[in-house]
């Protein structure tokens, strides 16, 4: 391990600027760390993002040497290995400054992907028993631990190519609404998944599975949805 | 572009189902125009057909067979991700025997060739 790394960090918002800095190495030390370190140490102006620092809040993340992360949770020896880093903001997404990226298109997505729970109106007042063991419970188990971090739409190609795509975690969020069983908003969302920018655009690349800091796999859930629009349009629902 | 955000199996995977994919669709209208040859008769046919005896052609059919035979293994990893339950848990198997498919038929078909 040398004594110091060498980071180069995306500036400003052109894409065109990037500052290099000589940190520090210690042990044990994280993407954010070392980041932390540049703007306490080296150039206050620096505008980077974050709060929990131990991969509970996802607002860290980060490209990291071209692969999207939460730098928080991305010790240095494992993403920098001939101790160089290159820090840039999250693709697909609008640069505020620095390494800070506008989320707002982002969830945007969500709400355009009808990932809002909306109550039956036959629920009745008493609590709706969901047994942990259904296929449905068990559908949305795996795939409602997402925090919203942007790293799987900041490695999604096609949210690159095509950026009206409503991306894997909009997609992710409305599968496991398609299967809460308390929800009355069935139509609308698999009408809102089933266009031109919902799950039928996903090329199955697994960028965002490949990338999810917390192993979800938005491509299933994509993989679900055609298939419960597929269901919904033989039954005519669709 | 290869960026480091897409050096994993399932992106390799997709791009040599595309690129394969984009062969077969510009092979398909020359293989028609080869077949259209026989409307000028057999002995335009034959004549055509006198090329496949060429090393290059042969080497370009196993480029071929080889485009077939991925193409259509990397479509059963497409019905795999859409159909069977955690795909994401396989991705490096289901590829790896994807490109051996292809591949393995490739080599068949070139030692028919040459046998």
């Amino acid at each position: 391990m040398s004594d110091t790394l060498s980071v180069s960090v995306h500036r400003g918002t052109s894409g065109a600027r990037f500052d290099r800095f000589e940190v520090p190495r210690l042990p044990a030390q994280t993407v954010l760390d070392v980041v932390t370190w540049i703007q306490r140490e080296a150039d206050p102006t620096l505008a980077y993002r974050f709060a929990c620092r131990v991969g509970m809040c996802g607002s860290c993340a980060m490209t990291v040497n071209g692969r999207p992360r939460w730098t928080c949770r991305t010790r240095v020896e494992t993403a920098a290995r001939d101790g160089r880093l290159t820090l840039e903001p999250l693709r697909n997404l609008p640069v505020v400054k620095d390494l800070v990226v506008d989320m707002a298109p982002f969830f945007a997505k969500w709400v355009k992907a009808e990932g809002v729970f909306t109550p039956r109106a036959d629920l009745g007042a008493d609590f709706a028993v969901v047994p942990p063991a259904s296929p449905a419970r068990a559908a949305a188990d795996a795939a409602v631990e997402c925090i919203g971090c942007g790293v799987c739409y900041s490695a999604c190609d096609v949210v690159a190519w095509q950026p009206g795509y409503l991306g894997p975690a909009a997609l992710n969020r409305s599968w496991t609404l398609v299967n809460d069983v308390r929800d009355g908003g069935q139509v609308a969302r698999l009408a809102a998944v089933a266009s031109d920018a919902g799950c039928h655009a996903c090329h199955s690349h697994g960028s965002c599975t490949q990338h999810c800091p917390k192993a979800l796999s938005p491509t299933a859930s994509i993989a679900g949805l055609k298939r419960a629009v597929l269901r919904a349009a033989l039954r005519g629902e669709a | 572009m290869m960026r480091a955000h897409r050096n994993h199996a399932g992106w390799w995977a997709a791009l040599l189902h595309r690129l394969s994919g984009l062969a077969l669709a510009i092979f398909l209208p020359l293989h028609f125009l080869a077949l259209g040859t026989a409307l000028g008769g057999a002995d335009a046919l034959d004549r055509f057909l006198d090329l496949t005896a060429s090393p290059l052609v042969k080497l370009a059919e196993t480029g071929l067979v080889l485009a077939l035979a991925l193409h259509l293994a990397l479509g059963l990893r497409v019905l795999h991700v859409e159909f069977l339950p955690r795909p994401e848990s396989r991705t490096r198997t289901v590829v790896a025997a994807c490109f051996g498919i292809g591949i393995a038929v490739a080599l068949l078909f070139a030692l028919n060739l040459t046998a």
